[in-house]
């Protein structure tokens, strides 16, 4: 497989995207898990499915939009989405989780429409739904190190305000900071990394890559940092095992990641247990 | 600074919600080194105040300034440090150490894009050391008793070095073999010079801890020193729960029986 990887364009295209999305997914994924909006990223995930449907539609018309990567008006819709979420969160005040669903229902309904008027599925929608590393191309590649760059060195340069908002956000707003305009940059972020792991593990299991290895590292790391570093390090366990797997064994790279990540959080419950276990 | 200069001063303040009035008419000046404990039955409207001071929410009518500044001017909440009702506040599985915690503190105080420094670790040291959690610096808040996170929130409004610390009903979740220490922390601070402002609906505990007493139901019906409060206590307090109340001594940690 290494020589492949050094003769194919392909292979390298699918490693190198792996391993970063292996890392900026889990990384955003922690302050998802924390501030209980896991269910956001499955609901941007579909939002973006109808942004790539509504491409492949208007790609059948128009030469512009054949041209284009659908993964931009995917990742135009996941922001779109993100912000309406944000909008509903006001609106229901006390209901702000009806703002996922919501989202949720609406980007599944117009994604299919989208599909249905561009004649169905084809093979080119089934790679984003369930992720296709092979159909990654040098200019997704950019796309996605580009995207990396920006998430990371905004957490870097975030990270104490993200911390505190997701830590209490009440605390954080008497403190005076600007919650709002953090919050914002952090779900266009979210939004960002769903569009650009889709290609990977595919649009139905891009929340399990934000979600598995936090939940996992969640059982066994002290403090938020060493959360953060056990994520990543869990998040690239289960994208590259999934990549070198599913290349020998001839199975689909997402769920092979997938269910991966699963097994890497089956086996910290247990040894969490195990250890606590002896302490008593 | 001048000692008598008010820190907080609320003007005819009117606040409501929906359609019910729960601040109605209060004016109340904080001076610089008191330790003022407002207290009220539950509904009162302690903590829409508490919101107004840390500029969480607007009143209706009324001006409020902090530091002398207009509201709605005040950049500086580094000046004011806030212990929030622990149980509301925070999801206690967040996987974050004492430490974390109490540097969080002082991300106003930083500003946008800069990191901690040497001098900044250290700070935040000692004041978890000076709220006694030194051993537990390294574990996650989580695994605390109520007691021990209480002392952890009070170092992370500590560590920006605040001339005001806001305290909403701090002993909630408390046992009582420590908040009788949780208290004497809090009079020690008021003696380095921090003006303290305590919201409790346990009026027993306070009272012959603080130096000056405000007593809330909707309006302001008493503001004095402690021992005005005490001298008058049972007529007063009784108006302001609207039946009679029993005040027991401190020892037993019970408050007001209402």
């Amino acid at each position: 497989m290494i020589s492949g990887i050094l003769q194919y364009e392909f292979l390298q295209n699918a490693f190198l995207s792996g391993i970063i999305i292996g890392a900026i997914a889990p990384l955003l994924g922690v302050f998802i898990v924390v501030r209980r909006l896991s269910l956001i990223a499955d609901a941007l995930s579909h939002v973006t499915l109808a942004g790539i449907a509504a491409s492949l539609f208007l790609g059948k018309y128009s030469t512009f939009f054949l041209g284009l990567n659908p993964m931009y008006m995917g990742m135009a819709f996941s922001v779109g989405g993100a912000v309406l979420i944000e909008k509903l969160r006001t609106v229901y005040k006390h209901y702000q989780e009806l703002a996922i669903p919501i989202i949720l229902s609406g980007g599944i309904g117009l994604g299919v429409i989208f599909i249905s008027l561009a004649d169905g599925f084809n093979t080119d929608l089934f790679s984003y739904l369930f992720g296709s590393v092979s159909a990654v191309s040098r200019a997704d590649l950019w796309t996605i190190i580009i995207i990396s760059l920006f998430v990371v060195l905004t957490v870097v340069l975030i990270y104490k305000e993200l911390f505190l908002l997701s830590f209490d956000e009440e605390y954080a707003k008497a403190t005076g900071i600007a919650a709002k305009s953090i919050h914002f940059i952090f779900i266009v972020m979210v939004a960002l990394v769903i569009a650009a792991s889709m290609r990977i593990v595919g649009i139905l299991l891009v929340s399990s890559l934000m979600t598995l290895p936090v939940a996992a590292s969640i059982r066994i790391a002290r403090g938020f940092k060493q959360t953060i570093l056990f994520s990543v390090i869990f998040g690239e366990a289960s994208v590259l095992g999934g990549l070198f797997l599913s290349y020998y064994l001839d199975l689909a790279p997402g769920g092979t990641i997938v269910m991966i990540a699963v097994l890497i959080l089956i086996l910290t419950v247990l040894l969490k247990k195990l250890v606590s276990g002896r302490a008593v | 600074m001048k000692n008598n200069l008010p820190i907080i001063e609320l003007n005819h303040i009117y606040y409501r919600y929906d359609r019910e009035n729960v601040l109605e008419d209060v004016s109340l000046r904080i001076e610089k080194g008191a330790f003022l404990g407002i207290v009220g039955p539950n509904g009162s409207g302690k903590s829409t105040l508490l919101k107004l001071i840390l500029g969480l929410i607007k009143p209706q009518k009324g001006t409020i300034k902090l530091f002398g500044e207009e509201i709605k001017h005040f950049r500086d909440q580094q000046k004011i440090g806030f212990v929030s009702q622990k149980a509301n506040s925070f999801n206690s599985g967040f996987p974050a150490t004492v430490y974390e915690v109490v540097a969080s503190g002082l991300t106003k105080k930083m500003g946008l894009f800069r990191f901690l420094r040497k001098q900044d670790e250290d700070k935040i040291v000692k004041v978890i050391k000076s709220v006694g959690m030194q051993q537990f610096m390294n574990r996650n808040i989580g695994e605390l008793s109520g007691g021990q996170q209480q002392r952890v929130f009070i170092a992370r409004a500590l560590v920006s070095e605040p001339e005001l610390l806001i305290l909403d009903e701090p002993t909630v979740g408390v046992d009582a073999e420590n908040v009788q220490s949780f208290y004497e922390m809090l009079e020690d601070l008021n003696q380095t010079g921090i003006t303290l402002l305590l919201v409790t609906h346990d009026i027993g505990a306070i009272s012959d801890k603080v130096t000056n007493v405000a007593c809330l139901n909707k309006g302001l019906f008493f503001h004095g020193t402690s021992s005005e409060f005490e001298e008058q206590k049972i007529k007063g307090i009784s108006e302001i729960y609207g039946h009679d109340v029993h005040l027991l001594s401190h020892e037993h940690h019970e408050g007001a029986h209402t």
